[in-house]
């Protein structure tokens, strides 16, 4: 197997003009493993995502996806490195003017070679791995409902067969049934697929459905461990976080099961 | 490669290597294709030396399976078949199978069809334009019994937005066009000796007819694509579903400041366009035709009668109202995607420079009938 982790930031760190967002942020994401990112509104969630994914160049700092520094890389090396992971955003950000069919075959074409039969099946594939109904590639992302966005957005990641995956807030804005019912998706295409998962997210629910580490940002750093000992850290924040209202009666809810 | 063949007296034997991975199912299948089943009874496959089997890798070994049975040929796993397939034959058949996507290309509309199609779209749309150009007015109706609903800052940012800043351009282009007139007709009369018709060509021209329609014209692109991609835009965002969902009209904050700014900005800009026409053609007469400016202004004053500004002027307004409404129009009609929001855009442009025209020249008609 191979010995570096599929992820790792090394002190990273981001500055808008004299607003520090990170500040020497360590993070590590293992194989096989479901990574949960954790933290307030402003904490600067989306900015790693951002950076990870080579959006936007830190001010310092290290970004190794499958062992080679991304912020060091040029376009055409980041090109190849993009092929090998796939990405949902928060409010889906399928492509309106195609079909959700086509959405999911854009980065195919992009990067692979591939007959029109063959790039049809493969998609179709894709949709239906997924969990979405045949009917729904055809159909154009305005037609969809708010969880079916999601899983086409799902779909579209998975397109290139990545062995990472990046959910940014795969949850938000479905009803709860829904969310578990993508909570249960993404634990599947996990296993089945031996897939590595890096999630932000703010859904308490789903952390615990799903992760197996979280890490959390607080003060522009991470601190992350296992999901049973972030728990019981001791900072104000995380404390507030997991042993808030909301987080108790989850808790009760789940040893009381 | 990816696939080893060996031939025996049974069959064959293949034997999946390397990776079986999105990135060479190109490769995979142009190998599958190769293989000669025909004279095989039996096939087996041998995947301990894969390297790599993702899903798009799997998919092209069940196509390889399902061609080797569809061939009436035994296909045999020596060890057992990869996990993947397994997940494979999950998604396939579990969904609904029924529901499968038929190939649902859409068929060429027959041409008769077409004509009737389009012809209902047109209505439609026609009649949708009539339902908008009327809420607006009743909008501005109840706007003047209670003027505070008219949004006087929105109406000021908007005479800003589509005046004050299109200013330089407007100058610019009516300056220039006017002494192309003045230059092309000063050739032309100064053979008959006629030069001094040059000042009336360029005068009654510029202030009839060139200044506001020239104005016009740049106010379309301007303003008129400016107003469709701002309210198309918000619609995608859901931004006016959110005004009307809190009990505001998007006609009130939206359409009518939009309107009545530009009905308010254009009748300036032609103006201005008319003061830097006379100018253009000053200037050239002063340089090509060695006129003094005091005959030049004397000749102005002759050449033009009363009404000849008020004439041009009068026609601001209404295309100020034309180009706004197209492009709220249009951009109001923006639904769920980006490719629509282009689309309606340019149709909000080229309609605003198709109804300036057209109203231009039903004016033409109703001055040459009024005789002025």
């Amino acid at each position: 197997m191979k010995l570096y982790p599929v992820l790792q930031v090394q002190g990273l760190v981001n500055r808008f003009g004299s607003q520090v967002v990170h500040d020497g942020l360590d993070m590590e994401v293992r194989a096989d493993e479901v990574f949960g990112i954790v933290g307030g509104s402003g904490a600067g969630k989306s900015v790693l995502l951002r950076t990870i994914l080579g959006l936007q160049r830190p001010i310092a700092g290290v970004v190794r996806i499958d062992g080679g520094d991304i912020t060091r890389m040029s376009e055409t090396q980041l090109r190849s490195v993009k092929a090998h992971y796939g990405v949902t955003f928060q409010a889906g950000a399928l492509y309106t003017g195609l079909t959700v069919l086509q959405n999911v075959q854009l980065p195919m074409i992009e990067h692979l070679e591939l007959e029109r039969p063959a790039l049809e099946e493969l998609a179709l594939l894709r949709i239906r791995l997924v969990g979405l109904p045949a009917a729904a590639a055809r159909k154009y992302p305005a037609e969809l409902s708010g969880g079916m966005v999601k899983r086409a957005a799902l779909a579209r990641a998975l397109a290139l067969d990545p062995r990472l995956l990046f959910l940014d807030e795969p949850t938000s804005g479905l009803d709860p049934v829904s969310a578990a019912a993508f909570d249960e998706l993404v634990l599947y295409l996990q296993k089945q697929l031996r897939l590595t998962i890096v999630m932000i997210t703010h859904d308490l629910d789903s952390i615990f459905r799903t992760c197996n580490r979280v890490g959390v940002i607080v003060d522009g750093r991470m601190e992350s461990d296992t999901l049973q000992r972030i728990v019981d850290h001791p900072h104000p924040w995380i404390r507030a976080y997991f042993h808030g209202e909301r987080a108790r009666a989850r808790r009760g809810a789940a040893h009381g099961a | 490669m990816s696939l080893e063949v060996r031939r025996t007296d049974e069959g064959l034997e293949l034997e999946l290597t390397g990776e079986w991975v999105a990135q060479h199912v190109p490769a995979i299948e142009s190998g599958v294709a190769a293989l000669d089943l025909a004279a095989a009874r039996q096939v087996s496959i041998a995947t301990q030396r894969l390297t790599a089997l993702d899903l798009s890798g799997a998919w092209a070994l069940r196509q390889l399976l399902s061609r080797a049975r569809a061939a009436g040929v035994a296909v045999r796993f020596r060890g057992t078949p990869p996990d993947q397939l397994r997940l494979l034959d999950e998604i396939l058949t579990d969904t609904s199978a029924a529901g499968a996507p038929a190939a649902s290309v859409p068929q060429a509309p027959e041409p008769l069809a077409a004509i009737g199609r389009n012809a209902v779209v047109a209505g439609r749309d026609l009649l949708h334009g009539l339902a908008f150009v009327g809420r607006a007015s009743t909008t501005l109706l109840r706007g003047l019994v209670r003027p505070r609903r008219l949004r006087p800052i929105s109406i000021a940012r908007h005479v800003y937005d589509t005046g004050i800043t299109a200013v330089p351009i407007v100058a610019l282009i009516a300056f220039l066009i006017s002494v192309i007139i003045a230059y092309m007709s000063a050739r032309q009369l100064r053979g008959l000796g006629a030069d001094i018709y040059v000042v009336d060509l360029v005068a009654i021209g510029v202030l009839r007819e060139l200044g506001v329609l020239l104005t016009s014209i740049i106010v379309a692109g301007r303003s008129g694509s400016a107003f469709a991609a701002e309210l198309g835009s918000m619609r995608l965002n859901e931004e006016v579903d959110a005004l009307i969902a809190t009990g505001v009209d998007p006609f009130e904050v939206l359409v009518l400041p939009r309107v009545l700014g530009l009905t308010i900005a254009l009748p300036l800009l032609a103006i201005i366009a008319d003061l830097t026409g006379l100018t253009g053609g000053a200037l050239l007469c002063r340089y090509l035709l060695d006129m003094p400016l005091t005959q030049y202004a004397s000749r102005v004053t002759e050449a033009i009668s009363s009404t000849t500004f008020w004439v041009g002027l009068i026609k601001a307004p209404v295309f100020a109202v034309l180009i706004a409404l197209a492009g709220c129009y249009h951009g109001m009609q923006v639904r769920e995607s980006a490719r629509e929001l282009g689309r309606l855009v340019t149709v909000a442009v080229v309609q605003a420079i198709f109804w300036v025209i057209l109203a231009d020249a039903l004016f033409a008609v109703l001055f040459m009938e009024m005789d002025i």
